[in-house]
């Protein structure tokens, strides 16, 4: 009886055990296809090219065989930092209010509304760009609103839940014999939190940084909505341009052949991008020992 | 416990004389009356009364949780970080209430420093961790700032050991050495109070009789208040000794009193370690 128990249960822990490796293999088999995909897919298209001619190349004509996406990586770039620059202060001070100056019940309030901006559809974000951002840009700074100015602000508020999340880790992770030392020196419970909470934590937000780098990087939907999509060298902040992901959901239904293949690499290039940032986000995550 | 060694005590020092008490010799700089203090519904302190006199080492001594981490942070109102404590009685610096209702805490705890159990220099430079406190409040000039912070390092000992290495990381350096990094940042802010709450007991014993000759040196100078679990240390250092037991005060006068010829048959057994 209890022999039979036993084995029962061990035979349970076994299927258990071997669902989740199943599981697990999945997760990275996909990650490994992905890989395969991309460097299968793109790198015939950029050897026909020349890596340095599709990197570095401003001309993206694919009717005339020119396929440049240096401007799309520009356009990229620009709205992503743009996001940053917006969402970084912002989420950081967030995350400051929350981790030390938020009451319990405040501080549970308003996590249940970061927590709901992480979990909105970025299409939802592109309409709003598309119906409130744009037209009060067109409105108030000229141009046609579509810009990279719109797409910073929606990508800037998009990046708030990472950032946010992130460094309130990092912040709450610091130990409170740091905060109890500085305050023990006379320091007011401001310059405690910001002259020795926040630089103890200056890796962990900094690993939230670079989160929201990749976050808002590899944004699609959202993006082409508001941004213009056009392949130039944008004039000013309120001119459009086209990001690496753009220029992928814009022209893959009906690309072909090697035009096919450059909008793959084009996706080669975003996916390096995030490994890169992933990588980093890895040190930086072993710093703050977070 | 009864496997504690009985503490010897040097005979030169028993047949000093000893006074009988402590009351009425010299004014006290930090005088306690009346002090229950409770955490929510639990009394900590049971009407606490007692006098520390400047410029001496006043230990505090008593089993785990008979409330010495308490009193002493009673002193720099750190307890004010506890949400549910709440204070009766009074504690006088300098004949201020600190509890007063115009107390600028920031102002005590200026007055009143204070070293934790466990060193906790911040995750900076040795150099910005001793300029913390001046900056604080306000000293901006870099030349001043300079000249505090080698003052500090040289109170506290690490001048010697530091002085090439202020651009160093606290955290690269010992326990002992941040330990002392501890003080000499306290010391910074050129308190006249030095709060310590077993600031040894993390440390080996290399380490420990450095703090306890760099306590002795400052008590030249500052009015030191020490929570020791280590007889010996106290009977070291200390001027003064108080024995807690269960949030009360059995027993406060001179160490050598404390230790030779206690008045409570409590504090002798405590200090005679057989219990502990
Ligand atoms: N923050 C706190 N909240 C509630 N109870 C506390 C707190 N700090 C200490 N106590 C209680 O107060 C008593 C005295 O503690 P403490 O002063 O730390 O003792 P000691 O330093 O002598 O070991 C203990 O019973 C402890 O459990
Ligand atoms: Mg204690």
């Amino acid at each position: 009886m209890l022999k039979q128990v036993i084995s029962r249960t061990v035979l349970q822990e076994k299927v258990a055990q071997a669902v989740f490796i199943v599981a697990a293999c999945c997760c990275i088999l996909s990650v490994a296809l992905i890989c395969f995909f991309l460097l299968m897919g793109g790198i015939p298209g950029l050897a026909e090219i020349g890596v340095g001619e599709f990197l570095f190349g401003t001309a993206w004509q694919p009717s005339r065989g020119e396929y440049g996406i240096a401007y799309m990586v520009l356009g990229s770039l620009y709205v992503t930092a743009g996001a940053l620059i917006i969402g970084v202060p912002l989420g950081l001070f967030c995350a400051l209010y929350l981790s030390r100056f938020a009451t319990a019940r405040l501080g549970r309030f308003l996590q249940r509304g970061v927590e709901l901006l992480a979990g909105i559809p970025s299409v939802v974000f592109g309409f709003f760009g598309l119906v409130v951002i744009v037209p009060f840009i067109r409105s108030s700074l000229g141009g046609t609103g579509f810009s990279v100015l719109a797409a910073s602000l929606i990508l800037g508020i998009m990046i708030l839940p990472t950032i946010i999340t992130v460094s309130r880790t990092a912040l709450d992770s610091v130990p409170q014999q740091y905060y109890e030392g500085a305050l023990a020196l006379g320091a007011r419970h401001e310059r405690c939190v910001f002259r020795v909470l926040l630089p103890a934590a200056a890796s962990g937000i900094t690993a939230a940084v670079i989160l929201g780098f990749g976050r808002a990087i590899g944004e699609t939907m959202a993006v082409v909505m508001i941004v213009g999509n056009q392949v130039h060298l944008p004039a000013s902040l309120v001119d459009g341009v086209r990001t690496l992901t753009g220029n992928i959901v814009l022209e893959m239904g009906y690309a072909t052949d090697l035009h096919r293949e450059a909008l793959i690499a084009t996706a080669l290039v975003l996916f390096v991008f995030i490994l890169l940032v992933n990588l980093l986000f890895n040190l930086m995550k072993r710093r703050a020992g977070i | 416990m009864n496997t504690k060694k009985e503490i010897e005590m040097p005979e030169a020092l028993t047949l000093l004389e000893l006074p009988q008490t402590l009351t009425g010799e010299e004014r006290s700089l930090i005088s306690i009356s009346k002090l229950n203090l409770f955490y929510d519904q639990v009394q900590a302190l049971h009407n606490v009364n007692m006098e520390i006199y400047p410029r001496r080492i006043t230990a505090l001594i008593g089993p785990s949780g008979c409330g010495k981490s308490t009193l002493i942070k009673s002193i720099n109102r750190m307890n004010d970080l506890v949400a549910d404590c709440r204070i009766q009685g009074s504690i006088l610096l300098d004949g201020e209430d600190i509890y007063a209702r115009g107390m600028d805490v920031n102002l005590l705890r200026k007055r009143v420093g204070m070293v934790f159990q466990k060193p906790n220099p911040f995750p900076m430079s040795v150099y910005d961790n001793i300029a913390f406190g001046p900056r604080t409040h306000g000293v901006k000039k870099k030349a001043e700032l300079d000249a505090l912070v080698e003052r500090a390092l040289y109170d506290a000992a690490l001048l010697d050991e530091l002085k090439d290495g202020l651009r160093r990381s606290a955290l690269a350096l010992s326990g002992g050495q941040q330990q002392r990094l501890c003080i000499a940042r306290a010391l910074a802010v050129e308190p006249e109070v030095l709060l310590m709450d077993e600031p040894t007991s993390a440390l080996d014993p290399i380490s420990t009789a450095r703090i306890e000759e760099l306590a002795l040196a400052l008590k030249e100078r500052y009015t030191i208040v020490i929570v020791t679990h280590n007889m010996q240390q106290a009977l070291r250092i200390s001027d003064q000794t108080a024995f807690f037991l269960l949030g009360e005060l059995v027993e406060y006068n001179h160490t050598l009193q404390i230790f030779s010829e206690p008045e409570d048959p409590r504090t002798d057994d405590y200090v005679k370690g057989r219990f502990g």
